[in-house]
């Protein structure tokens, strides 16, 4: 592992994946390389347990009370935390906030970098050559393909999740949820608000 | 690496795909992955940075061809043979050479729900490293290009930011991915203008936010 040779010299690439990870799970077990139990485990947290439900309730705690929200602002990973996000050796997280001067979204043009804990598994999309490559080129035309028309006065901040860093768009809450409870706003929050691709829609016949 | 996952800025890889209601994995296959390349973590034989620089070392077309799951297969399989783990004749037999002695797995059922939301691993250090840098300071990206991994992505080399955020110590991907230490240095993230980085096209209001380590930097 510790040469710098380029030559692409990784096995033939299996033509049913399905099968080959079968077999390689197989002998990985056998060997007690790996617990069959423990993926099972595994799988099952990234399918149920990790998820934008979660990002959506820091930020519904964020909209209802301003001192979480500035300890959000400050210390992410710490606010997290409160919340039963991440753990103490989490991740670096990092919140962006929202303004109407100011629209932040998140891309990571090398890999594919994501909040987990709060957001779950990143969707194909975010992990696709298309948005990788022109979030930092066309972010506007990218935003626009999600429906979000930026006015030409606000300012598109890009964020580019470069290093270990990982960051969280704190959405602005819509007009017409003055009277909504913390769990009605979370309902509201979806992954792509928190992403910075979409804003978060007013309720159902709520009066703009 | 000059590699084709240093894709910011280009402009020819077509619209963005999305789908409603996406489940998590779309075949069980890509959850086993996903799980496996964790256990297999668990074994500390690479690092983050590794497993990075290993799926930038996929050729071109099978970066672009293959689907996200499917390059972690491969990444993992490579993986498996260069550290020892697994013989290639196992891995063609998939079968556990004869006589060899089976290993207790390091990642238990019991320990998975405090592992399963972390991506990765811990990277910063108390470690002790000069910042050359503070906040709000101009800074120019280096013009470097590195044949081994590096996270500073080609679309910003040579070009001028402020210091925006100090996060302070983290290890170093350029030497970590070729298990070359872990040299940590300070972290910070610069902001770029559009127009810096595009040209007179890109709107003037509009800036990119990159996290780049000191030795990526120079004052500007």
């Amino acid at each position: 592992m510790h040469d710098h040779d380029h030559h692409h010299d990784h096995q033939v690439v299996p033509s049913d994946p399905a099968l080959r990870t079968k077999a390689l799970e197989s002998l990985l077990v056998e060997k007690g390389l790996v617990d069959r139990a423990a993926l099972d485990a595994l799988v099952d947290a990234y399918e149920n347990k990790i998820g934008p439900r979660n990002g959506a309730r820091v930020v519904a705690r964020a909209w209802v009370d301003p001192a979480y929200k500035q300890r959000l602002l400050n210390n992410a990973s710490a606010a997290i935390a409160e919340l039963g996000y991440g753990a103490a050796q989490g991740e670096h997280m990092v919140v962006l906030e929202n303004s109407p001067s100011v629209h932040n979204m998140v891309v990571c043009t090398l890999c594919s970098c994501y909040p987990w804990p709060i957001l779950g598994l990143p969707p194909v999309w975010y992990k696709s050559a298309p948005y990788r490559s022109r979030s930092v080129i066309d972010p506007r035309g990218v935003l626009r393909e999600f429906g979000l028309e930026v006015s030409e006065d606000v300012e598109v901040r890009v964020s580019d999740s470069t290093a270990e860093i990982r960051y969280l768009v704190l959405p602005e809450r819509p007009a017409g949820t003055e009277q909504m409870t913390e769990d009605e706003l979370a309902a509201l929050v979806t992954r792509d608000s928190m992403i910075g691709v979409a804003r978060v829609a007013p309720p159902a016949g709520s009066k703009p | 690496m000059n590699g084709i996952h240093d894709m910011g800025g280009m402009q020819d890889m077509g619209p963005i795909q999305r789908e409603e209601n996406e489940p998590v994995f779309h075949h069980p296959w890509e959850g086993r992955v996903a799980a496996m390349n964790r256990a297999l973590g668990a074994w500390g034989k690479w690092n983050i940075d590794a497993g990075r620089y290993g799926i930038e070392l996929l050729s071109p077309a099978d970066y672009l061809r293959m689907s996200y799951y499917e390059k972690w297969l491969a990444r993992n399989v490579d993986f498996l043979l260069k550290v020892g783990l697994v013989t290639p004749e196992e891995m063609e037999t998939g079968k556990p050479a004869p006589g060899s002695q089976k290993v207790t797995p390091r990642l238990t059922a019991a320990a998975v729900p405090a592992v399963a939301g972390l991506r990765g691993d811990f990277m910063r250090r108390e470690a002790e490293a000069q910042a050359r840098f503070t906040v709000g300071q101009q800074v120019r990206a280096r013009n470097m290009n590195p044949v081994g991994h590096t996270r500073l992505p080609r679309y910003a080399r040579g070009k001028k930011g402020m210091v925006v955020r100090h996060h302070g110590i983290f290890v170093f991907p350029d030497t970590n991915a070729h298990f070359l230490g872990e040299q940590p240095q300070h972290l910070y993230s610069i902001r770029f203008t559009a127009r810096e980085l595009w040209e007179d096209d890109a709107s003037p209001r509009d800036s990119v936010d990159i996290d780049l380590w000191d030795s990526y930097l120079d004052h500007a």
